[in-house]
C-alpha cells in the first residue's frame, strides 16, 4: 500500500449536474419530490430554483473516496471500504435548467490508525463557490 | 410557507406542562422520543437497482457495476454504494411521518443530517428489513429536530447498517 500521510488531499473531483441527473437520481432512489424537477413547485415553496436532492450530493461526494480506496489495491483483490459516512446539509445545490450546476469535492485524509487499518477522510463539498455539506466525514477500513 | 398561528393548540397532543411556553407552537409530539416502529417488509436488493443507483450517483466502481469484479473481490454480487441504504431507510421515514400522533407536517420538513454506519456493505441479493427508533426530539429556536435511527438487518437477522436522519421541522414563522 502507498504510504499515506495525514493532511494529504487524496482525491478531488468535479461533478457536472443537469436536470437529467436529478431525474435519474429520482428514479434510482425513489425520491420523487417535485422540488427536484419542477420549477413552478420549487418557486411556490419559496426556493431559489430546482434543487439537487441532498442525498444525491451526499452520494456523489463519497465516490472519490471509494475510487481512492480501490486505487490502493490491486484489481481483483478486495479493496478497502467505507464503514461510516455522515454529512450535514448546510446549503442547497440549485440546478439551473440550462447551465446546470457543478459540485466540487475535495477529500483530505484527516486521521489514520495504522494498527487498526482505519482512517477518516474529511470532505469539502462546494457548489457555486459555497460549501453545501458540513461535517462531511467518511470513516474507512483499509484492505 | 407561513402557516396560520396555531394559538398554542397545534395538531399534535402537545402537553403544555412538558414544553416551555414559547415552544408550544412547534407541533411535534415530544412523546415520540424512544418510540420503535414495526419492522418494514423485506426489501430485496436487485442487481440492476444497485447498478442504476451507482450510475446515478457518479460511481465508477467495478464492484458496484460489474458482477464479475464483485465476485473476484469476494462478494456474492454487485456491492451497493455507501448511500444506497437510504432506499431501504426511506420506508421507515415514511412510517414515521405517517404516525397519527407524530405531528410532523411533511411540508415543513427539511433534511438536516444523515449518517450511515455499516457492519458490512449491502450486496445484491440481500433481503433487508429496517426498524426505526426515534432517538431524540429536541426544539431549537422554534424548530423541532427529530433524530431517527433505522437499524437494517439481513435475512439472517444480522446487522448490516444503521441509517440515521435528523429531520428539521420548521416552526411557524
Amino acid at each position: 500500500m502507498t504510504a499515506l500521510e495525514v493532511g494529504a488531499v487524496v482525491a478531488e473531483t468535479t461533478y457536472a449536474l443537469d436536470r437529467g441527473s436529478l431525474v435519474r437520481y429520482a428514479g434510482a432512489s425513489g425520491d420523487f419530490n417535485p422540488i427536484h424537477y419542477r420549477d413552478d413547485v420549487a418557486a411556490s415553496v419559496g426556493l431559489p430554483g430546482v434543487l439537487a436532492h441532498g442525498m444525491l450530493t451526499m452520494g456523489l461526494a463519497v465516490q472519490p473516496v471509494v475510487a481512492w480506496l480501490e486505487s490502493l489495491t490491486e484489481p481483483g483483490r478486495p479493496p478497502g471500504r467505507v464503514t461510516d459516512y455522515q454529512v450535514r446539509f448546510t446549503r442547497p445545490v440549485v440546478v439551473d435548467p440550462e447551465a446546470g450546476a457543478e459540485v466540487v469535492v475535495s477529500a483530505k485524509l484527516a486521521q489514520l490508525d495504522d494498527e487498526a487499518g482505519t482512517g477518516r477522510v474529511d470532505l469539502t463539498v462546494t457548489a457555486a463557490g459555497q460549501t453545501v455539506l458540513g461535517k462531511a466525514q467518511v470513516r474507512v477500513a483499509f484492505a | 410557507m407561513a402557516r396560520g398561528p396555531t394559538g398554542g393548540a397545534g395538531p399534535g397532543p402537545v402537553a403544555p406542562s412538558a414544553v416551555p411556553p414559547r415552544l408550544v407552537a412547534v407541533p411535534v409530539n415530544p412523546d415520540l422520543q424512544g418510540r420503535v416502529l414495526p419492522p418494514t417488509p423485506p426489501y430485496l436488493v436487485g442487481r440492476e437497482k444497485v447498478r442504476e443507483f451507482a450510475r446515478a450517483t457518479g460511481s465508477t466502481s467495478p464492484l458496484s457495476l460489474d458482477p464479475e469484479a464483485a465476485r473476484a473481490a469476494g462478494h456474492a454480487d454487485v456491492v451497493a454504494p455507501p448511500t444506497f441504504a437510504i432506499v431501504v431507510q426511506e420506508a421507515t421515514l415514511a412510517q414515521l411521518l405517517a404516525e397519527p400522533d407524530a405531528g410532523i407536517d411533511f411540508s415543513l420538513v427539511v433534511h438536516g443530517d444523515q449518517r450511515f454506519s455499516y457492519t458490512r456493505p449491502i450486496v445484491a441479493g440481500d433481503e433487508l428489513t429496517a426498524t426505526l427508533t426515534v432517538t431524540s426530539v429536541k426544539t431549537l429556536g422554534g424548530n423541532a429536530m427529530v433524530t431517527a435511527a433505522s437499524d437494517v438487518v439481513d435475512q439472517a437477522g444480522e446487522h448490516v447498517v444503521t441509517a440515521t436522519s435528523t429531520l428539521v421541522v420548521r416552526g411557524d414563522s
